[in-house]
């Protein structure tokens, strides 16, 4: 299973030209004696879009796990804004693939978006005022009174991701949020995130299995090795924004980088 | 016809050939009695209110017993799915004593509270606690694993994850788990009347048994079954409304 790094310099900071907003430090995990990130190095710039692929058991999860502290690493270490993650923090959401299980089913789509108020404690006359202006930035509005489970989903998804917003975080870790979702609305989804976070500012660690998902949406596309999950590559994603879903997937920019990292996944499943 | 009239069919068809039977053989059965004697004997028995007294006992113990010992359960669950290191100390204790028939506990009840409601409900508490313990420990254990991250990346204290987490997300099996104890309490209540405590509807059954009235035994146990069903439906109406639109949710998962 040997294989030889594409970059020499993988993860030795490609993108220092920002100040980072989320820098992994030779982070390294292993369950019950199995490795599953080893010397994980790499830094994402403020308000940049990270794209994370790979096959899967390649640890892409888990390293967006260890980001949110949700998961310690053994050893090194996550910075978030230049201090330490040693646990989940506000200023880090955490936007789930399995929206159906992350949501409160018995709280109405304005209760799933105030957990995130009440638990930050913001007062009680603030947040109805705040439930509103999230959910009609997600296009929720109209829809305060409904129940999870009498949303489609992708309003769901939508719905995770006010709550998320409702922490006002600096950094936004998704894991395949639009995953479980069907063309269109994955298309729609994506086109919304790309504003939302061209509105914030956010910096975005994402997590996916679709590579063109991750071209289209990415500043860069880190490929990820598996046993142990280590970076493979690292594709600098040079297409104009505002991206268009029919124009930029036609660029031969696109095609191209759609073809490396084809070859690139296609190597690493060997 | 109606659903409500083809689910009656059978009963009726059974009650009128109980009827002629037992008049046609022209026994006089100490076991049974014809449905129309029965249904006289149970109006009679309304009617001077000694069955009405009898219902406020058994349901005075069952309620007692039920809410006492569901509180001990309800709680007593919650510390044990909440705090993994108690569940795990205690869980030998709680498996010698979950196993004792409740009922056996009538002699040793007896002796050392006497008769009454206090002995009666301490015997129907002891019944329910465990059902309420263990459902409430399981339904804390079943709580979706996502939820619980949900609750950590939030940042939710822990009084904030148990009220708006933990207790929500477990509610609706914890109200199945009473309404299950709500059916032993009855149970339990009217056994330890037969057995032993002289007041309530078992007592009734007893006395009705050994005074040769197999009528008004019969009587008795028609009302108990009434009562048992009244309870369930008023159960079950208390669950839709306390749950609300979550507890449909619930039921189409």
């Amino acid at each position: 299973m040997e294989r030889t790094d594409l970059h020499g310099l993988a993860g030795q900071g490609a993108c220092a030209v920002r100040p980072a907003a989320i820098e992994f430090r030779e982070v390294g995990l292993a369950y019950s004696g199995k490795p599953i990130l080893a010397d994980l190095s790499l830094a994402v710039g403020k308000g940049e879009i990270v794209c994370v692929i790979g096959p899967s058991g390649c640890g892409k999860t888990t390293a967006l796990r260890v980001a949110g502290g949700l998961v310690r690493p053994g050893s090194g270490s996550v910075t978030v804004g230049g201090r330490p993650i040693t646990g989940p923090r506000r200023d880090v959401a955490i936007v789930f693939q399995d929206y159906g299980k992350a949501l409160l089913p018995w709280r109405t789509a304005a209760g799933n978006v105030s957990l995130a108020l009440e638990a930050a404690g913001a007062p009680m006359r603030e947040r109805k005022v705040r439930i509103h202006a999230l959910l009609e930035k997600v296009g929720l509005h109209g829809h305060a009174d409904k129940y999870p489970t009498e949303m489609s989903g992708g309003m769901q998804q939508r719905l995770q991701i006010a709550r998320c917003l409702a922490q006002e975080p600096s950094v936004l870790l998704m894991d395949e949020p639009f995953g479980a979702l069907d063309a269109m609305t994955r298309q729609t989804l994506q086109d919304e995130m790309l504003s939302i976070v061209a509105e914030t500012g956010a910096t975005v660690f994402f997590v996916t299995h679709d590579l063109e998902e991750a071209i289209y949406l990415g500043d860069r596309v880190i490929g990820l090795l598996p046993n142990p999950g280590r970076i493979g590559t690292i594709a600098e994603v040079g297409l104009p924004r505002p991206r268009n879903q029919l124009e930029t997937r036609e660029m031969p920019e696109f095609l191209r980088l759609r073809r490396a990292l084809f070859d690139f996944i296609e190597k690493a499943e060997g | 016809m109606s659903r409500t009239a083809k689910a009656l069919a059978i009963p009726a068809a059974l009650l009128v050939a109980a009827e002629i039977a037992v008049r046609l053989s022209g026994t006089a059965s100490l076991a049974v009695a014809p449905p129309s004697s029965v249904v006289v004997a149970l109006l009679a028995a309304l009617g001077d209110g000694t069955m009405l007294a009898a219902t406020r006992d058994t349901l005075a113990c069952a309620f007692g017993g039920l809410f006492l010992g569901g509180a001990i359960g309800l709680v007593l669950g919650l510390l044990f799915g909440l705090v993994r290191p108690l569940d795990r100390l205690m869980e030998l204790t709680v498996e010698a004593i979950r196993p004792i028939p409740s009922v056996a506990l009538i002699p040793i009840g007896m002796l050392s509270l006497g008769f009454g409601y206090g002995f009666e409900i301490a015997i129907v508490a002891f019944a329910c606690v465990w059902t309420m313990l263990i459902m409430t420990r399981a339904a804390i254990a079943g709580i979706e694993p996502r939820l619980l991250e949900v609750s950590r990346a939030l940042r939710l204290s822990t009084p904030q994850r148990i009220f708006k987490i933990v207790i929500p997300a477990a509610l609706p099996r914890i109200i199945v788990a009473f309404r299950l104890a709500a059916g032993f309490a009855l149970v339990v209540a009217v056994t330890v009347e037969i057995a032993a405590n002289p007041q309530g509807m078992g007592y009734g059954i007893l006395i009705a048994q050994q005074s040769l009235s197999p009528q008004l035994m019969l009587a008795y146990l028609l009302w108990i079954g009434l009562v048992g069903y009244g309870l369930n439906v008023l159960l079950s109406l208390a669950q839709k409304k306390l749950l609300g639109r979550a507890a449909m949710v619930e039921v189409r998962r």
